[in-house]
């Protein structure tokens, strides 16, 4: 159920559970989803998807304007076993874990020059993780990439943002029948960058998937990371932290669609926020269509207001669509640190900077320490405390 | 000897239609050892007093000193009071998201302590003084008082009164809230400290029924922001008997 408690002024915390014969999801969306731009209208701002996020700010991606005149230094640090290849628009592999569900997402999809196509063998064990760091260098990108793991193979995958520019894509992760992939999304970009993704992971048979999103930098990121199964038996276990600093705007959209039987989802986003309009967005999408019998999902999200100023929307949404499910639930919270609570730390002994310290580590340790890839885990947590530093 | 001294403290708040004077010049000495009850009608400026003394932003010390063993305890932020040894049990207990019990406490010691403490022996210590106040171990996991009743909520805070050993310590309204077995477990775990002999104890509070079990030292009566009359413990037997009127009547209605 959704809960809140001590919301800040202007922010939402709304929730539903709907047992709908037609969903809401599809029908929230003011176009299906199609890899061709031109099949969406250009966004006012006022349509369901679209009505958090200011357009002002995406430099053009949303109208046609942005033209891919950036650059992106790419660096893929890829394992023994493991294949990296360029493709040409056409490749098969391309668009299979999903098609993007908005304009900017198709941008990227009609925009982007060649993709990236990353193949994990066919039972492969990988010891290191699979790393593509991207350092914008300014300008307009557009890129696709597929990580493309193959049945009963494991790996963990981590792309790294940072710099500056403003970046479309869409990563697709096909998680073969057995497989076992962590995929790890971090935005550290410097403030000033705009950043929108759309994740599209297709959990095959009896896989675990596990996504983490990290995000501390950017002007603007407005992320899309969606599951679907293959087939029953699937894991997918979604995990997001996110850091919203003064002025910037960070979107989490996320949808499981459970269409296959026997299938698990869990979603945990956490997020912190300081500073004059920091704003986060939270959507949390769950359908469980009418052939996913045996689901068991749970999805929730976390705010700490940090200061004034700063404001949260977060909407978790649940549609079930059959009966015979194993269990389905929801939660979200928004809470505030305030004086009331950094006096009573301090009239235990602890001194301000600490007791915020204390507040947003505690806040975040359970999910970290869930996100098992160590230099993350330990990165997470020194970038937190220098979000903190520079508050006090 | 630790001596807490409050000589003619005057404080406002912030109202709607500008400054408002709370307390009007009170005048307290506190000695180690020392029990004192201050009892009051509600809105006599009880927790305002008790605030002020732990540091709280919200109250302006408009005039007066407060010190602790000479030293300038008004000059010290809301942790320098606590690390110097001034410790407020408080009326409404702060809901802390995030922070478990155990963590908070660990992080309160080691603050007070000026180290942290042994983990072995801590571990030990919280177990025996929350078995003590009957409070379930799991609350160790809890965040802080998020979802407290307000008898665990006040559990809570003699548990860190335990644990923190204060030279001062200010129980606000303590009692208030408790049912029977609470308030003599709560007692109980005020006078383990008070036994120590190395605490003076500012009992808040607007029943005579907690003093039933923490026998006073001193009784004062509380009212418009000062203290109207001092005594020994036979003064809550005539507050017991009398109630309040005959002192905020007096000198007139002000309120
Ligand atoms: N922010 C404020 N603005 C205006 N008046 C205030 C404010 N804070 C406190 N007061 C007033 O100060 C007076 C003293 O309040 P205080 O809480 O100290 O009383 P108390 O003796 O502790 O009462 P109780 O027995 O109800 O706990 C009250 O009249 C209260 O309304
Ligand atoms: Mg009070």
């Amino acid at each position: 159920m959704a809960e809140a408690q001590n919301i800040p002024a202007g922010s939402t915390t709304a929730g539903a559970i709907a047992v709908a014969a037609e969903s809401t999801v599809a029908t929230r969306m003011s176009a299906p989803p199609s890899f061709d731009v031109a099949d969406f209208p250009v966004p006012h701002g006022r349509e369901e998807e679209w009505r958090f996020t200011p357009l002002a700010r995406l430099k053009g991606l949303h109208d046609g304007t942005a033209v891919a005149d950036g650059t992106m230094k790419a660096q893929i640090d890829a394992p023994e076993g493991v294949t990296v290849e360029s493709v040409e628009r056409g490749d098969e592999r391309i668009g299979k874990a999903g098609t993007p569900v908005d304009r900017v997402a198709a941008q990227a999809f009609s925009s982007f020059a060649k993709a990236t196509v990353i193949t994990v063998p066919k039972e492969t064990v990988l010891g290191e993780p699979i790393r593509v760091a991207l350092h914008g260098e300014g300008g307009t990108t557009f890129g696709h990439t597929v990580f493309d793991v193959k049945p009963f193979a494991e790996a963990i995958i981590v792309i790294d943002h940072t710099g500056d520019g403003v970046r479309a894509a869409n990563v697709d992760i096909l998680v073969g029948d057995g497989a076992k992939v962590t995929f790890v999304s971090v935005q550290d970009w410097d403030d000033t960058a705009v950043h929108t993704s759309q994740h599209n992971a297709l959990v095959g048979r009896d896989a675990s998937f596990k996504s983490v999103v990290v995000t501390f930098g950017g002007d603007l990121v407005r992320l899309h990371p969606r599951v679907t199964y293959a087939g029953p038996g699937g894991e997918a276990e979604m995990l997001g932290v996110y850091f919203t600093d003064a002025g910037q705007h960070q979107e989490h959209r996320l949808l499981v669609t459970h269409d296959a039987p026997h299938c698990k989802s869990n979603v945990v986003y956490k997020g912190a926020l300081q500073g004059q309009d920091a704003h986060a967005v939270w959507i949390g999408d769950v359908l469980i269509e009418k052939s996913a019998e045996g689901t068991d999902t749970y999805e929730m999200n976390r705010n700490l207001v940090l200061t004034d100023g700063a404001r949260v929307d977060s909407v978790p949404n649940l549609e079930i669509e059959t009966g015979e499910i194993v269990g389905a639930g929801h939660a979200s919270a928004t809470g505030r640190f305030d004086d009331e609570q950094l006096f009573y730390l301090q009239a235990r002994g602890i001194p301000a900077d600490e007791a915020r310290r204390l507040v947003v580590r505690g806040f975040f340790a359970e999910l970290v320490q869930q996100i098992g890839v160590d230099d993350i885990e330990e990165r997470l947590i020194s970038k937190i405390e220098a979000e903190l530093q520079g508050s006090v | 000897m630790a001596t807490l001294e409050i000589h003619d403290l005057h404080v406002s708040v912030e109202a709607e239609n500008g400054a408002r004077e709370i307390l009007k010049g009170v005048d307290l000495t506190v000695k180690q050892g020392e029990t004192h009850a201050i009892m009051g009608p509600n809105g006599s400026g009880k927790s305002t007093l008790a605030y002020s003394l732990a540091g709280h932003p919200k109250y302006t010390i408009t005039s007066g000193t407060v010190t602790l063993d000479g030293e300038d305890v008004l000059e010290m932020s809301v942790d320098e009071r606590a690390r110097a040894g001034v410790f407020l049990a408080m009326q409404y207990p702060v809901e802390v998201p995030g922070v478990s019990v155990s963590n908070f406490l660990r992080t309160s010691a080691t603050a007070i302590r000026g180290e942290a403490p042994k983990l072995r022996t801590w571990v030990k210590e919280v177990k025996s003084a929350m078995e003590q106040l009957q409070m379930d171990p799991a609350f160790a996991e809890r965040n802080v008082n998020e979802g407290f009743s307000g008898g665990e909520k006040k559990r809570h805070e003699i548990l860190q009164l335990e644990l923190l050993k204060p030279k001062i310590a200010i129980l606000d309204e303590t009692d208030s809230g408790l049912d029977v077995d609470a308030l003599r477990q709560v007692s109980e775990g005020v006078n383990r400290v008070r036994a120590t002999g190395e605490v003076g104890t500012l009992l808040i509070t607007h029943y005579t029924r907690i003093l039933r079990y923490i026998k006073p030292d001193f009784v004062h009566v509380f009212s418009e922001g000062r203290i109207a009359e001092s005594g020994g413990a036979e003064l809550a037997d005539k507050l017991e008997a009398e109630g309040y009127e005959s002192y905020s009547t007096k000198g007139g209605a002000t309120a």
